[in-house]
């Protein structure tokens, strides 16, 4: 008994190791998924946490803190998915022709190749608050803003 | 008193205690400054709540409705049945006499929410300053809320929304209704309803802290009777009408 098992293993060994080895050989020669390489901030130089934190634990501190901001009030404190699309929202010339700064070139690069399925931005805009470069604005905004120009100091030549 | 008068009293307040804090010697400080309402989480210490003067508030009008649209962005798709409606104008009439009257509803942001009471998940939710939210990252679109609120406040979202404003998160498959303008109130600000009202309509919305005896809110419904509506279920609104009694 202990003989036939002995063999077992043995053989089990031998068929396990050749595959693998031809496996690894064959990745070495051919590239596989090309690597992401999000986008770089819009704006700013270090992150609020160092990057290979931000990578591994970037999630954790969002969902830990959404609770806090939605359920309890508090805000303004050092994670907030809001910052994280004012600094890392970028305009990329397959988003409508580079037009507006979106999340998608940083967060879509690194999602997509690790096959990660956020739905934040289901309900979150990607877009920080002045995306676009001709802002849509209403009658209202729209006159005020050009009453308030009219009313500045510096805009006199304007009047007449 | 004009809320535009209490919005700037509240900005001096802010600003008057920062200073203190600053005067001391470091370290020491003598009175906590009032930034901790922006900062720290709300507590029960204020009670939120409106103060709509129905006599004052004209038929024709909806700019705290417009107002709240553009500040929220629930823009609709033109499609009455399912689009959201978070403050809407609701005209009254008086059948023996013929009088009408106008007033805008919104979430009532009671004391005894119900859509609280029936929410198999926990989002639809109470903050500590009475103020009713819907925490839409757990909310699974069931609208037992939308059915057992009596005032009609909630909606669902039917369609994919984009470009949502940063300081409200909106989705398919969630509800929603009236924040009371949270994310204005933790920085001190006023509802964007009350602001439009003020500065563009009859100055009749009012906005304030309930719980303070000193603010313009509770000394203005100390001298005159208000009515909830639909004060016999017990919720014990946070939004108070003047003329509808």
């Amino acid at each position: 008994m202990r003989r036939f098992l002995g063999i077992l293993v043995l053989a089990l060994l031998t068929f396990s190791a050749a595959p693998g080895t031809l496996v690894s050989e064959s990745m070495a020669g051919e590239s596989r998924v090309p690597l992401p390489s999000p986008a770089k901030a819009f704006k700013g130089e270090q992150c609020v946490e160092p990057a290979a934190v931000m990578r591994r634990e970037h999630m954790v501190y969002l969902q830990h803190q959404r609770d806090e901001t939605v359920r309890d009030g508090i805000r303004g404190k050092k994670y907030s998915l809001k910052e994280c699309v004012a600094c890392h929202a970028t305009a990329s010339p397959k988003i409508a022709d580079g037009s507006v700064r979106t999340l998608q070139p940083f967060c879509a690069e690194c999602h997509a190749y690790a096959a990660v399925t956020i739905d934040c931005f289901a309900c979150h805009t990607d877009k920080p608050d002045n995306s676009k470069s001709s802002a849509v604005l209403d009658d209202d905004a729209l006159m005020a803003m050009i009453e308030n120009h009219l009313k500045s100091p510096g805009n006199t030549e304007l009047k007449q | 008193m004009t809320k535009a008068f209490d919005v700037s009293k509240r900005r001096l307040l802010a600003g008057s205690a920062a200073l203190a804090g600053i005067a001391v010697a470091p370290g020491i400080t003598l009175i906590a400054t009032s930034e901790a309402r922006g900062a720290g989480p709300a507590t029960s210490k204020n009670r939120w709540g409106l103060l709509i003067d129905s006599t004052k508030c004209t038929a024709g009008c909806d700019e705290c409705v417009v107002a709240c649209r553009t500040e929220q962005g629930w823009q609709g798709h033109d499609r009455p049945t399912t689009d959201a409606q978070w403050i809407r104008k609701v005209s009254l009439k008086d059948n023996s006499t013929g009088a009408t009257h106008s007033l805008p509803v919104m979430c009532q942001h009671c004391e005894n929410p119900p859509c609280v009471d029936v929410c198999p998940t926990g989002a639809s939710m109470q903050r500590a300053d009475g103020i009713v939210l819907v925490d839409k990252h757990i909310c699974i679109g069931c609208r037992y809320c939308m059915m057992a609120c009596p005032y009609k406040a909630r909606s669902f979202v039917h369609e994919d929304v984009t470009d949502q404003k940063t300081h409200m998160p909106r989705g398919k498959g969630t509800v929603e209704s009236c924040t009371l303008c949270v994310h204005r109130i933790d920085a001190d600000g006023i509802p964007a309803c009350v602001e439009a009202c003020t500065e563009k309509a009859e100055n009749a919305m009012m906005f304030g802290d309930l719980n303070d005896p000193g603010s313009d809110i509770a000394k203005e419904l100390s001298k005159q009777v208000t009515t909830r509506l639909r004060a016999d279920l017990g919720l014990e609104p946070g939004v108070h009408y003047r003329g509808i009694g």
